[in-house]
C-alpha cells in the first residue's frame, strides 16, 4: 500500500505533521519521515510507472522509478535523515561550550526559526525526491520549483540582512532557472508530441533541447552561472547548509543524467568546472565559500562522466554524485559544527580547535580524505571510474585537467580545511565539542564514506548501468597514493618556503560581479541618463508651455488689449450706429 | 554541579605546539613518499588503458607535486587581480565603482 504512494507525499504529510508539533514530538518525526521513507523504498518499491493521469491531452507520469531515480531516492532519504539529526538541537538554544555570542552571534544555530527550518528542510527534501521520481518534464518543473522556494527559506532562516540579500538572489536564479526549464519542455512538447522525460539528443531535438540543458545547468552550477552556490552556501545557518548542499545540485546531476548523457558538450563544461574553482578555493576565507568551490569542482567531474557517456562514465558521475553528497555533507556538518559552536568559519579567525575539539576534527579528517579520494575512502571507488572512463574514450587532455584538479581537491578541501580549521596557528578558542547530535551525523557520514570505500561492490549493484570494473589493483591504489602523497609534500613546501598564500579577509571577484556590481551600476547610470534626459525634457517642454502662457497672458491677461472691459456708453452707440445702418438700408 | 564556568581554562598544549612532533610528521611524510615512490619500480605498473604520458617513471608523484606548485604560483597574481575588500558587495546602492 505505501509502496504505491510517491516519496514526495509522505515528506510534505511530514511537514505539515512537523509545523504543528514541538520539542521531543517534532524531533521524532523529523527522524521517523526519512526513515520509514526511506526503508519503504528500499524494500517496498519496485523498477516501474507507479502513477499516471492525462491532463488537457497529454500524459503526466507523477511517479515513475527505475534503477537511476531509485539511486538519488536512496540518497536523499539518507541525506534528509542525515541532516535531520545533525539538526536536532535546533529549538534547545544555544549549545553548552559555545562562544559564539563573542562574535555577536546570540542565535547562530537559528533557535529562534527552528520550527521554519525543520518545515522548509522538510518539503525541500520532498521537492528533491519527487523531481529524482517525475516521469515527464512538467512534474518535474512543479518540483524544480518548489525545490527553489523551499529551499530559500534555509537561506533567510539565518535572520541576517546579509541571508536576506542572498535569499533573494538564490531565488531568483532558481526561478529563472524552472521558467527555462518549463520554455524547454513546451518546446520540445510541441514538436514531439510528448512530455515525457527520458533521454534528449541535443542534436536533432531543436532549441528546446538546449533551453532545458540551460535550465539544468543552472541548477547544477555550470561555468558563469555557479555563483549562488558560493553566494547561498556560507550564507544559511549550520544545519540550512547541510541541507542545501545535498539536494539542489543532485537533482541537476541526476535530470542531466538522464536528459543529455553522451553529449560531448557536457565534456567540456564539466571539466571547465573541475579547474577553474580550485584557484578560488585557494585564495578564499570563508571555509563554508572554499566547500561552496569545492562542490563545483566535484559537480564538474560529475558532468564530464555525463558528457563521455559510456556506462562506466554515466555510473562513475552518479555514483560520485552519491558519494559527495555524503562526504560533502560531512565536511559541511564539520564546519557547521565549527561555527555553532565559535560563530566563526574564516581561516584568518580560526586554528588550533583540534585541543579542545578532536573529535569534530578526526571527522573532518575523514571527509577530507573521502573526497581526496584516498583508498579505503568513498571517492576513490567512484571518481576513478570518470577517469578511467576518460582514457578509454581518448580524452586524453581532459583527463591531465581532470589529474590535475585532483590533486587541487587534496589541496582546498583535504588538506586546506581541516589545516586552517583545526592546526595552523592557534587562534586561542577554546570552544568544546558540538552537540551529542552533530557528533552523531557526522559520525554516521564518517562510516558511509568508509563503506562505500571498501565495499564497492555491494555499492556498484545499486548503479544504473552495465559494466565491469574492478577499483582496487596495485597500480591504481600505488599511483592515487602518489598523487596525493606528493602533492602534500608540494604542500609542505610551499608552506616552508612561505609561498603558499595568506588568509586573507577578503572576497574575490568572480561571474556574480556581473550582476551584483556591474548590473546595479548600469541601471545606476541608465537610470541617472535617463533622469537627465526626463529633466531636460521637462525643463524645455516647461519652457515652451512658459513662453506660450506668457504670450496668452499679454494678449488676454489683465491689460492685455483683448481682455479690456468696454464701457456700456459705447456699447449703445455702437447699437445706435447699427440701427442708424439698419434704418439707411431700409429705406433705400 | 561545583564546575565553576568563569574559571580560566587550563590552556591545553597540543602536540603542534611541540616543534619535535611537527618535524616527526613531515619525516614520516618523506619516508612514505620515498616508500611509495620506489614501490613502482619494484612493482611496475600495469594498466589495461595507459594514458600515452603515464610512460614516464614517477608520473603520477611528479604530476601531484607539480600541480600543487602550478596552483599556487597562478592563484597569487589571480588574487593581486580579482581581491576586494571583504565588504565589496555590501551597500552597492551607496558605493559607485
Amino acid at each position: 500500500m505505501l509502496s504505491s504512494i510517491p516519496p514526495f507525499a509522505l515528506f510534505f504529510l511530514g511537514a505539515i505533521a512537523v509545523a504543528f508539533t514541538k520539542g521531543p514530538v517534532r524531533k521524532v518525526l523529523v527522524l521517523a519521515i526519512p526513515l520509514i521513507g526511506g526503508l519503504n523504498l528500499w524494500f517496498g518499491v519496485e523498477p516501474g510507472v507507479h502513477l499516471q493521469i492525462e491532463l488537457l491531452g497529454y500524459t503526466l507520469t507523477p511517479y515513475r522509478a527505475d534503477k537511476l531515480s531509485l539511486l538519488f531516492g536512496y540518497l536523499f532519504h539518507i541525506a534528509a535523515f542525515l541532516g535531520f539529526v545533525y539538526a536536532l538541537h535546533l529549538g534547545d538554544g544555544t549549545p553548552v561550550g559555545s562562544v559564539a555570542s563573542d562574535v555577536g552571534e546570540e542565535d547562530i544555530t537559528g533557535d529562534k526559526t527552528a520550527g521554519l527550518q525543520h518545515v522548509s528542510a522538510m518539503l525541500y527534501a520532498g521537492s528533491a525526491l519527487g523531481a529524482v521520481f517525475a516521469g515527464d518534464l512538467i512534474t518535474l518543473f512543479v518540483f524544480w520549483e518548489l525545490l527553489a522556494v523551499t529551499s530559500a527559506f534555509l537561506i533567510w532562516a539565518r535572520d541576517s540582512e546579509r541571508s536576506y540579500a542572498t535569499g533573494f538572489r538564490y531565488l531568483i536564479i532558481h526561478v529563472v532557472s524552472g521558467v527555462l526549464l518549463l520554455s524547454g519542455a513546451l518546446m520540445l512538447a510541441h514538436s514531439s508530441g510528448s512530455v515525457a522525460f527520458e533521454h534528449i539528443d541535443l542534436s536533432t531535438a531543436g532549441p528546446g533541447a538546449w533551453i532545458l540543458l540551460i535550465a539544468f545547468g543552472i541548477k547544477a552550477g555550470f561555468p558563469l552561472a555557479h555563483n549562488w552556490i558560493t553566494d547561498a552556501y556560507p550564507e544559511s545557518t549550520p544545519t540550512g547548509t547541510v541541507f542545501l548542499s545535498a539536494f539542489t545540485t543532485k537533482v541537476a546531476v541526476y535530470a542531466i543524467a538522464r536528459g543529455f548523457a553522451g553529449a560531448d558538450v557536457l565534456i567540456y563544461i564539466g571539466t571547465i568546472m573541475t579547474f577553474f574553482p580550485i584557484f578560488y578555493a585557494v585564495l578564499e576565507n570563508d571555509l563554508r565559500r572554499v566547500l561552496g568551490y569545492s562542490m563545483i569542482n566535484q559537480i564538474g567531474f560529475m558532468i564530464a562522466g555525463i558528457g563521455i557517456g559510456t556506462g562506466l562514465a554515466v555510473n562513475g558521475a552518479v555514483a560520485h554524485a552519491f558519494a559527495d553528497v555524503i562526504f560533502k555533507g560531512l565536511l559541511f556538518m564539520s564546519m557547521g559544527a565549527v561555527m555553532t559552536m565559535t560563530g566563526r568559519t574564516k581561516g584568518t579567525d580560526l586554528g588550533g580547535l583540534y585541543k579542545t575539539m578532536p573529535l569534530t576534527a578526526t571527522l573532518c579528517i575523514f571527509g577530507a580524505s573521502a573526497i581526496s579520494a584516498f583508498p579505503m575512502f568513498s571517492a576513490f571507488v567512484t571518481k576513478s571510474m570518470i577517469m578511467v572512463a576518460a582514457i578509454e574514450e581518448h580524452h586524453y587532455i581532459v583527463w591531465l585537467f581532470m589529474l590535475f584538479a585532483s590533486a587541487g581537491v587534496l589541496e582546498h578541501a583535504g588538506i586546506k580545511i581541516p589545516f586552517f580549521a583545526f592546526f595552523a596557528h592557534d587562534s586561542g578558542i577554546r570552544a568544546k565539542e558540538p552537540p551529542k547530535n552533530m557528533l552523531i551525523a557526522m559520525s554516521i557520514g564518517a562510516v558511509l564514506c568508509v563503506l562505500i570505500g571498501v565495499f564497492p561492490m555491494a555499492f556498484y549493484t545499486l548503479l544504473p548501468m552495465e559494466m565491469d570494473y574492478h577499483p582496487y589493483d596495485t597500480t591504481h591504489v600505488l599511483v592515487q597514493l602518489q598523487l596525493l602523497c606528493f602533492g602534500a609534500i608540494g604542500f609542505v613546501t610551499l608552506m616552508k618556503s612561505g609561498i603558499y598564500p595568506d588568509e586573507k579577509r577578503a572576497v574575490h571577484v568572480d561571474a556574480e560581479v556581473l550582476y551584483r556590481k556591474l548590473g546595479p551600476w548600469i541601471v545606476r547610470s541608465v537610470g541617472g541618463a535617463v533622469a537627465r534626459i526626463d529633466a531636460y525634457v521637462r525643463s524645455s517642454v516647461m519652457e515652451v508651455v512658459g513662453t506660450a502662457l506668457k504670450g496668452a497672458n499679454r494678449w488676454h491677461g489683465s491689460m492685455g488689449p483683448l481682455a479690456r472691459s468696454w464701457p456700456t456708453g459705447s456699447m449703445v452707440l455702437w447699437v445706435a450706429v447699427l440701427l442708424a445702418a439698419y434704418l439707411v438700408f431700409y429705406l433705400f | 554541579m561545583s564546575h565553576d564556568p568563569h574559571a580560566a581554562p587550563k590552556e591545553p598544549i597540543g602536540w603542534m605546539d611541540k616543534p619535535a612532533a611537527v618535524k616527526r610528521l613531515f619525516v614520516i611524510l618523506y619516508v612514505i613518499a620515498g616508500l611509495l615512490f620506489a614501490a613502482e619500480f619494484i612493482l611496475g605498473r600495469h594498466t589495461e588503458h595507459p594514458h600515452p604520458w603515464e610512460g614516464v617513471p614517477g608520473f603520477y608523484a611528479i604530476y601531484g607535486f607539480i600541480s600543487f606548485w602550478f596552483l599556487v604560483l597562478l592563484a597569487k597574481p589571480m588574487r593581486k587581480l580579482l581581491m576586494r575588500p571583504e565588504n565589496y558587495y555590501d551597500g552597492e546602492a551607496s558605493d559607485a565603482e
